[in-house]
């Protein structure tokens, strides 16, 4: 692969956990617990999707395409996501908890991205920074309201977080060339950053009166497009105009 | 239907800019402050409304009765004394 | 004072277009007529958002999906608006959504037909929300002080959403002959459900002329109609559509378009609860309020710890 080459594939994975998460957060819409929270979820999908334009913009300056080619033309295995942002909206519970692992990753993501040498990447992950900032203030305050609740509630995020557990270690692998464009100052280096992540979700764990689960595997495969069962669907469903009607404008 | 569930009334408060007072812009419910803040932000600041918000639980507002309103806005209509305009210059004097 | 005389400084200040605040003395019947339309209205933009809801994980590029969900975002924010203003009353909004899910309280029927097309999201942003902002601009006149100031706040947001309609059938007008086909099957069977929003004729409608004495209502069921109709039609013909009803046509002596004769049948069915989707939306909301009482209950909870760790620390 050339460096043109990952970086395109590293900007794809960025982008597509953006709109993956966007897409399954719009599924709340008119939905939500109570108004005002319906409300808020749109707008941090709202973010997201605004992230993920402008980096499926800088990818398709690098290939050609235009955003919604990249967004709506590619098959399950070429999308770049990490597999938690995929996972259901099971209940209120794992939208929270679902939210707040990605949100303290996202932030060290785009926190160092702002570094990059990579100019283009640095300007959107500062403007991301911002979003995202609000986004952990929100999950996490959540997760406190939730786990330190009532015993139903606790016992649900709990549920949540056992369940989820096993999905962020894949946030912290680096690929070949991502390690290569980290190395160089463009990509962010995610494997360093496990310690301070963990550190951060261990406090709120506590504060939230939960535990983090026990045991260290981790499912993995995303970053390198293969998928839990669940992104077809996701696919199949968001892609469905773009596929049927092929070549028009909407 | 339990009542537990029900969260308090907030009266929601906008500075459109830094400098400015803030104005009263609508309502919302939340459990605690922290909440009723970020649903004002959510809620209230989606079109770049302001940049400084103040919440304040509805039933902590005490507001005038209407009943009374001859009794306590009337005097203040007949003190013209209180406005400049009340006053004339003589024309020498060109600004005050 | 007696209430008569009550009775009399109230229509005085309204007649004098002076608003009433929550805390003025009303009438009863003012009162609870405010609840019911305040509620009702509020309703219909929560109960809105489902029918576009449909469409935004559907939704055929990103720019379109974050319109659309932009869109049905506001709408929430609409219905808060509105039940806040109608708590001013004194009902809550457990109270109101209660009335709702019990089937107490009605929403606007139009919501009750389904969208089976991309180019319906268009139809209803361009009809839908077209109907509904001529009833709203005149609301912003409205005789009550919280309903005036929530319909100001509302008119200025939506303004982009008939806007949004219009540019989505626009689009597919001028697009491939699938697409042009989506766009007109959306007008025919959105078009009449559009026109039913405004209700029944004057002469049949229950509330109408009281709520007109007290300024509730700035305009009656059939002028606005006539003003959405006169508003809309040439805009059809900018899109190259036609509008299902072979009667409209525009009379010069009148200078207002004629139309044919409603479907009132059709009406009082989907009102009394037999529309296409009645059910399918009301048990949406049921089940989302149902599955998040134990996230609003566990909130109030954290809150009331906090605030008695914060007493005794």
């Amino acid at each position: 692969m050339n460096n043109k080459a990952m970086l395109f594939d590293y900007v794809l994975h960025l982008a597509d956990n953006q709109v993956i998460m966007a897409q399954r957060l719009s599924e709340l819409c008119g939905h939500g617990p109570a108004l005002e929270q319906d409300i808020a979820i749109t707008n941090i999908s709202l973010d997201l999707i605004g992230q993920a334009r402008l980096l499926f913009q800088y990818a398709g300056k690098l290939d050609g395409r235009d955003e919604d080619q990249l967004a709506f033309l590619r098959d399950v295995h070429e999308f770049r996501n990490v597999l938690l942002v995929e996972q259901p909206n099971h209940d209120f519970a794992h939208v929270i908890v679902r939210q707040y692992l990605f949100d303290e990753f996202n932030f060290l993501n785009y926190q160092a991205l702002c570094q990059s040498k990579d100019e283009d990447l640095a300007a959107i992950a500062t403007k991301a920074l911002m979003e995202v900032k609000y986004h952990r203030r929100f999950s996490r305050n959540w997760m406190l309201r939730l786990g330190d609740g009532t015993a139903i509630s606790r016992q649900k995020m709990q549920d949540a977080l056992n369940d989820l557990w096993s999905y962020p270690g894949e946030f912290f692998e680096m690929t070949g060339g991502e390690e290569i464009l980290a190395k160089a100052g463009i990509a962010a280096d995610v494997a360093s950053m496990k310690p301070t992540w963990l550190a951060n979700v261990t406090q709120t764990v506590k504060e939230a009166s939960l535990v983090i689960p026990e045991g260290d595997w981790h499912q993995t495969g995303g970053k390198k497009g293969i998928h839990s069962e669940h992104l077809g669907h996701i696919l199949a469903e968001m892609q469905f105009l773009q596929r049927a009607y092929p070549g028009q404008t909407w | 239907m339990s009542t537990n569930q029900d969260w308090p009334l907030w009266e929601v408060f906008i500075a459109a800019k830094r400098g400015l007072s803030h104005k009263h812009v609508g309502s919302l419910h939340a459990a605690d402050s922290e909440m009723a803040l970020e649903n004002a932000r959510d809620v209230y600041t989606r079109r770049k409304e302001g940049e400084s918000l103040w919440v304040v639980q509805s039933k902590y507002i005490f507001a005038s009765n209407p009943e009374e309103n001859d009794a306590f806005f009337e005097p203040a209509k007949n003190k013209v004394y209180r406005h400049p305009t009340f006053y004339e210059l003589p024309d020498e004097v060109k600004k005050m | 004072m007696d209430d008569k005389e009550l009775q009399n400084r109230f229509q005085a200040q309204v007649d004098a277009e002076i608003k009433i605040e929550p805390k003025d003395w009303m009438p009863d019947a003012y009162r609870k007529t405010l609840i019911r339309q305040m509620s009702q209205h509020a309703h219909s933009e929560i109960v809105g958002m489902l029918p576009e809801g449909n469409w935004v994980t559907r939704a055929p590029t990103l720019k379109r999906k974050a319109i659309l969900l932009a869109k049905i975002q506001d709408e929430g924010g609409h219905g808060l608006y509105l039940y806040s203003a109608a708590e001013t009353l004194g009902i809550s909004r457990e109270e109101m959504i209660e009335a709702l899910h019990s089937g107490k309280a009605k929403y606007s029927s139009v919501f009750n037909y389904p969208t089976l097309n991309w180019a319906d999201i268009g139809a209803i942003g361009w009809l839908v929300d077209g109907a509904a902002i001529m009833n709203q601009v005149a609301l912003m006149r409205t005789s009550y002080g919280p309903y005036s100031r929530g319909m100001v706040r509302i008119c200025k947001e939506e303004s982009f959403h008939q806007r949004q309609g219009f540019d989505i059938l626009y689009t597919l007008s001028r697009g491939s002959a699938e697409q042009k086909a989506m766009a007109q099957d959306a007008l025919n069977r959105w078009w009449w459900p559009s026109i039913m929003m405004f209700g029944p004729h004057d002469s049949e409608s229950t509330h109408s002329s009281q709520s007109m004495k007290w300024k509730i209502k700035r305009k009656s069921n059939d002028e606005l109609r006539q003003d959405f109709i006169d508003a809309t039609v040439p805009q059809a013909e900018v899109l190259g559509l036609s509008l299902p009803d072979p009667e409209l046509k525009w009379n010069e002596e009148r200078q207002h378009y004629d139309f044919g004769e409603i479907n009132w049948e059709e009406f009082w069915s989907v009102v009394k609860g037999n529309g296409p989707c009645n059910r399918e939306r009301l048990a949406a909301r049921r089940k989302a309020y149902d599955e998040g009482a134990w996230v609003r209950e566990a909130a109030s909870a954290y809150a009331k710890k906090k605030k008695e760790q914060t007493i005794a620390g």
